[in-house]
Formats: structure tokens, C-alpha cells, sequence
């Protein structure tokens, strides 16, 4: 077994899964001829045949919703939807659609789809390539968001999501593509969705974070152990929807301090979610506010390298200062 | 009116006169079923209902030439016609109306007229209007991808055609040839804003050549010539010349909603106007000008039908309401252990 990146995990588990069931189709912009913008289905087309690789007209709405026609007549659809930043035309049918169809029928009728999508920064990507959408759905009742961070948890939580019997948003981050890489379990690996992940043990803080801040907090983490001594335990948590809200408050109860990290603008974003479970669960068992480090309360990133550094490390270390702050706040 | 109308002798169209009586028994029923769920409304029984009286001939007309034993519905929520077609039995619609347990569309979850049925096949729609029509498209995508010899019958009122979602259905079913044949009843008014304001063409149907299909029109009040176009359009469909969509010019009676007052935007001499064209009457004269029916007939038919309204209602207002401990299921899959 050797080390993959993220992407290629993505692509080997589409592969696999589509190569096993004729029920999975692939449908959206560019999927077929180019094999999709990061190559996550680069030959597909001539493996798999037009009627599977769609090459879809340019319309996030029609993707979602025809995906949907084909989820409610015996196929499995994954949608993909080229960028998160282009997905606001399917909002309506994701949310009043999708998410909605099993219980708007009692329970008869539900979509077994995933929607695919590239999102956060750090690529240049500017206003319209980088942004972060998954408070918008996370929010939804009836729909699964899930964010993996590392290649065997794409691998595993993309499975799951093809087997889901209700749709997935399935929140890929691009920065983590070809940056990130590690062992993926060979054969039929599976995470479940809905379950966070301890992925650094720790004494002194409890870092909760998803997507690509889980690297920088892991790199941080390291940086302080080494200088200061400070055990930093880090939360992967992978489910936005449904959250782990154990994994994390047992975390958080061991060592009694909290700091919630997303790459999103901090207001009303995901950390607004997870730092109000803390303080309900797990208030006395703090010893020190709980601390959210988002992204600045601007549209997305700014596409000079000067401001999209702003945005994604605000200052030198931040999160190192922060975590310091809070080990010893 | 733009509309060309079409005597359509039932012979040619290989319509016995068992097909012809059914056909108009669904349109009296619908016409039944319409004016009493507006009275349970007025008695204070039912919050909102959802007129449909004016359009049972384009109704009934387009979903008599589906095939109830494989093709797929996915109607608006004024297709009462369609949904009686379908299947759907007039305890089964009042269950609707009454928001009760055993509503097949959704336990009383959704607004009356939401319809939907597993069995039947008729698929779930929502009230945003339009969003069901890439449904239809992916439904129809399915049917050519899994070999069905099947189509998908997709009815929106004509200002479900402003939508992004129309035209991004429409363009996805034509580019592919989809088996899927969209259906615009359009009855001149979206809610209170007339068609001149929806849009700047006089026919919805000419819209069908900016994306590679054939679009015709037909008088909404001939069920016979919205048979004929929907069969023709289901033939195509079939032979995999893919769809087709046809506009039925119609008219509503009454108000949009319960809720809505139509006097604040059209006159009653509009009104009682296009009430002259009345397709359940161009269907019973029809019938009684070619033997297949005699008033007397027509009367007793009315009488047995308002019979069986009358038992569905009773018997719907007695069904058991929906247990407020189930509004938490079924926003997700159950595990069928639990």
C-alpha cells in the first residue's frame, strides 16, 4: 500500500463503487470529456460510456434536479457540481427537493444521491472559487454534509454516501486535493457518516475543526507541543450532519478547554453550532471560554495573495498564538 | 382564442365508447369532487383547497393517453384530473383534503393537492413551482437508462414556464431525446398576473423550438384533441424521438386557492364567458350527438358519482388524524429494525 493524495482517493472510490453497480451514474459540467476540472473522472468516459458520464448543460439546478428524478426511479446519482461556489442555483432543489422528499411522503419516497463539491481556498480561487457553503446545508434537516480531511476518510465516507439511502452533500476541500496525502485501506473501506474522529490524543485543549484547518491545526499542534509543552488534542469533525456532538464533548471534558477552528467566516458558520453544544453539555467542565478562530466576516477570499493570506492565516501563527492564549487563559 | 380547434371523432383515435365514458366519468368526478372540496372549505373543515374546475378536459384529455400500468405522473397541484387518472380514488384525495393520517401523498405533512402516491406512481411535488420538472427529466433519463418501454407525463400552469427550472428541464430532456412529454395547462393567469405580463409571446408552446422539440397547442376544452396530441406526443416519446410539449389552452372557474379572491384581477364577464366552453359539456354533448350517451344517462352518472364524493367525504372527515408523536419521523431513512 502506498501513500495517495485526496483526490485520487476520490477517484479510485468512484471507480470502484461504479465499476460495481450500473445503479451509479456520474452527472455534471465537465465530467465526461475533460474528466471533470480536477480530474476526479478522467477516463471515465471511455470506461464507463456517455449514458453513466454525463456532460451536463451548464445548470447547477437542472444537475441537482434531474439527479433527483433519476434517485426517485432506481438509479444513484452523484452530482457533481464543478465548484461549491457555483451551487446557489441548486439551493431550491437541494434543500426544498432533496432534503425534503422523505419526510414531505411519509417515508416513501427518498433520494439516495450525493452531491459532489469542491470548496474552501487557498488556490487563488478569489470571491467565486474558494468559498465555504456548508453552514447553509449543515443547516438542513434531511440532508447529510460530511468533509473529509484526509485520503482514507474521502475514501471511506464517499462509500458510505453512495450507500446512504437519503442524499449527501459531500464537501470536498481543494486545497487538500493533491496537498494532502496518506494510506488508504485497501478493499471495501468504510467510515460512517456521522461520527468525528480523535486524530491527535491531548491533555491540555480540545481542538475542534474539519477540512483542511484540520492539517494547520495538526501542524500547529506539533509546533506548541515541541515549544511549550502544550497537548493539543485534535477533533476531526468529518459530519457537519449529522455532528458527533459526543466525540467532541468527551473530548472537550477531558481537557476542560475548547477552541473551535473553521475556515469559514466566523458568524453564524459551523462553530457557532459546535461551541453552543459545548457550552450546553459541557460548561462547568471548562476552564476557560470556549474560542472560535473562523475566517473574517468578509464575502469569501480576495483574490491578491497578500488578502488571501489575510484571510487564511490572519496573522503569523495564529493558531499557534490562539491555542498558547488558551492553554494558558 | 389561438387555440385551433379540433373535432376529434373517437374512432380514428381507437377510442371505444367503454374509453369515452370513462373518460367522462373522471371529468365529472373531478368537477365533483372540486365544488365539494370547496364546501368543506366554507363549512370550515378544510384550510385550503385547490380549485380545478375549467381544466378537466386538458386534464383528463392528456393523462387517458398514458399508460397507467407503467408510466410515471409527475402533475402540479391543480392536476386533480391527472391524479384521478392516475388512480387516485376520491377517499384517497378527501384523506388529502382533510389532512389525515392515511393521505397517501404525505400523512397530512403536506398542503391538499400535494400529490403523490408510491403505488400509483404519481411523484411528490413541493410548492415552489417548476421544481418538479428536471424530476420529471431525471425520472425519464432513468426509464431510457433501465430499458423501460414507459414515459413521464410532467403538467405546470404556464407560469411555471418563467422558471429557471422549466428551461433547464426542458433543454436537459431534449438534448438526451427523454421520453418525457411536459404539458402546460394554461389557463391565461399565474395566481392574478396574466400571461401578457408572464411573458411576451402569445404561445407557450413556440418556446419548444429554442430547444429542439415540437411544441403544438390545443383547445384545453376538447378532451378528444388532448388525447389525440398527448398520444401522438407518447408515440414519439416511445420510438425515442424523444419529447414534445403541448400547451392546452384552458381557463380556470374559480380562484387560484380557497385563499385567494380572483374578482380583484378578472371580471365575471371574463368569467362567465369562458364558462360557455365548458369541456365537461363539449364532452357530454359530444357523447349524446354520437350515441354513446343520452342524458338520462348523464344524470344517473352525476347522481352515482356525487354518492360515492359523499362517502369519501364521510368517510375521510371519521379517518384518525395524524399522531403528533410521528412529526419527528422519516427526515431520514429508519433503520427497518427500529
Amino acid at each position: 500500500m502506498s501513500p495517495t493524495n485526496l483526490v485520487t482517493a476520490i477517484r479510485d472510490t468512484l471507480h470502484a463503487e461504479m465499476a460495481a453497480d450500473d445503479r451509479l451514474v456520474l452527472l455534471g459540467e465537465d465530467v465526461g470529456a475533460r474528466g471533470g476540472v480536477f480530474k476526479v473522472s478522467e477516463g471515465f468516459l471511455e470506461e464507463f460510456g456517455e449514458a453513466r458520464v454525463i456532460d451536463t448543460p451548464l445548470a447547477e439546478s437542472a444537475i441537482v434536479g434531474v439527479a433527483i428524478g433519476m434517485a426517485l426511479h432506481g438509479m444513484i446519482p452523484i452530482a457533481e457540481i464543478e465548484f461549491a461556489d457555483f451551487i446557489h442555483p441548486a439551493f431550491d432543489q437541494i434543500v426544498s427537493e432533496a432534503a425534503r422528499m422523505r419526510y414531505r411522503t411519509n417515508g416513501d419516497w427518498g433520494c439516495p444521491m450525493v452531491i459532489r463539491a469542491p470548496c474552501g481556498g487557498g488556490i487563488h480561487g478569489a470571491l467565486y472559487h474558494s468559498q465555504s457553503i456548508e453552514a447553509f446545508y449543515a443547516h438542513v434537516p434531511g440532508l447529510k454534509v460530511v468533509m473529509p480531511s484526509t485520503p482514507a476518510d474521502a475514501a471511506g465516507l464517499l462509500r458510505t454516501a453512495i450507500r446512504d439511502p437519503d442524499p449527501v452533500l459531500f464537501l470536498e476541500h481543494k486545497k487538500s486535493y493533491r496537498a494532502i496525502t496518506g494510506e488508504v485501506p485497501a478493499g471495501d473501506h468504510v467510515e460512517p457518516i456521522g461520527a468525528a474522529a480523535v486524530v491527535r490524543q491531548g491533555t491540555d485543549l480540545s481542538v475542534i475543526t474539519y477540512g483542511y484547518e484540520v492539517h494547520r491545526c495538526l501542524d500547529a499542534a506539533e509546533r506548541i507541543a515541541a515549544d511549550h509543552q502544550v497537548s493539543v488534542e485534535i477533533v476531526d469533525v468529518r459530519s457537519l450532519a449529522p455532528l458527533d456532538r459526543e466525540t467532541i464533548l468527551t473530548s472537550v471534558r477531558k481537557t476542560s478547554r475548547a477552541m473551535v477552528v473553521y475556515e469559514d467566516n466566523r458568524t453564524y458558520g459551523a462553530g457557532a453550532e459546535i461551541a453552543a453544544t459545548i457550552a450546553e453539555e459541557a460548561l462547568f467542565d471548562l476552564d476557560a471560554p470556549i474560542v472560535r478562530v473562523g475566517g473574517p466576516d468578509i464575502p469569501a477570499m480576495p483574490y491578491a495573495a497578500s488578502l488571501e493570506h489575510f484571510y487564511t492565516e490572519p496573522s503569523p501563527d495564529h493558531l499557534y498564538r490562539a491555542m498558547l492564549d488558551l492553554a494558558h487563559g | 382564442m389561438s387555440a385551433q380547434v379540433t373535432e376529434a371523432p373517437h374512432e380514428t383515435l381507437g377510442l371505444t365508447p367503454e374509453d369515452l365514458l370513462r373518460m367522462h366519468r373522471h371529468m365529472l368526478m373531478a368537477r365533483l369532487i372540486d365544488e365539494a372540496s370547496l364546501r368543506q372549505n366554507r363549512m370550515g373543515r378544510a384550510p385550503f383547497v385547490v380549485p380545478v374546475s375549467g381544466h378537466e378536459g386538458c386534464q383528463i384529455g392528456t393523462a387517458s393517453a398514458l399508460d397507467p400500468d407503467t408510466d410515471v405522473w409527475v402533475p402540479y397541484y391543480r392536476d386533480l384530473g391527472v391524479v384521478l387518472v392516475a388512480g387516485l380514488t376520491p377517499l384517497e384525495i378527501f384523506l388529502g383534503v382533510f389532512s389525515k393520517a392515511d393521505d397517501p401523498a404525505s400523512g397530512g405533512r403536506q398542503m391538499p393537492s400535494h400529490w403523490g402516491s408510491k403505488r400509483l406512481r404519481i411523484i411528490s411535488h413541493s410548492s415552489p413551482i417548476a421544481t418538479q420538472v428536471p424530476h420529471a427529466v431525471g425520472i425519464a433519463y432513468a426509464m431510457r437508462y433501465r430499458g423501460e418501454d414507459a414515459v413521464v407525463g410532467s403538467w405546470f400552469g404556464e407560469g411555471a414556464t418563467s422558471e429557471g427550472d422549466w428551461h433547464e428541464g426542458l433543454n436537459f430532456a431534449a438534448i438526451h431525446a427523454l421520453p418525457v412529454i411536459f404539458v402546460c395547462e394554461n389557463n391565461e393567469y399565474a395566481i392574478s398576473v396574466r400571461q401578457d405580463k408572464q411573458m411576451a409571446v402569445r404561445d407557450v408552446s413556440s418556446r419548444a423550438v429554442g430547444y429542439g422539440m415540437p411544441g403544438v397547442v390545443v383547445d384545453g376544452s376538447d378532451v378528444l384533441a388532448c388525447y389525440r396530441e398527448m398520444r401522438t406526443a407518447r408515440r414519439r416519446a416511445i420510438a425515442g424521438e424523444g419529447p414534445t410539449l403541448i400547451e392546452c389552452k384552458t381557463y380556470r372557474y374559480l380562484p387560484h386557492t380557497s385563499d385567494d379572491d380572483d374578482k380583484s384581477y378578472r371580471s365575471r364577464e371574463e368569467v362567465d364567458q369562458h364558462k360557455h366552453d365548458d369541456p365537461i359539456d363539449r364532452f357530454t354533448t359530444y357523447l349524446v350527438d354520437h350515441g354513446v350517451l343520452d342524458h338520462e344517462h348523464v344524470q344517473a352518472t352525476r347522481d352515482e358519482l356525487k354518492a360515492q364524493v359523499d362517502e369519501a367525504i364521510t368517510t375521510a372527515w371519521a379517518a384518525p388524524d395524524p399522531d403528533p408523536a410521528t412529526a419527528l419521523r422519516h427526515v431520514f431513512a429508519e433503520d427497518p429494525g427500529a
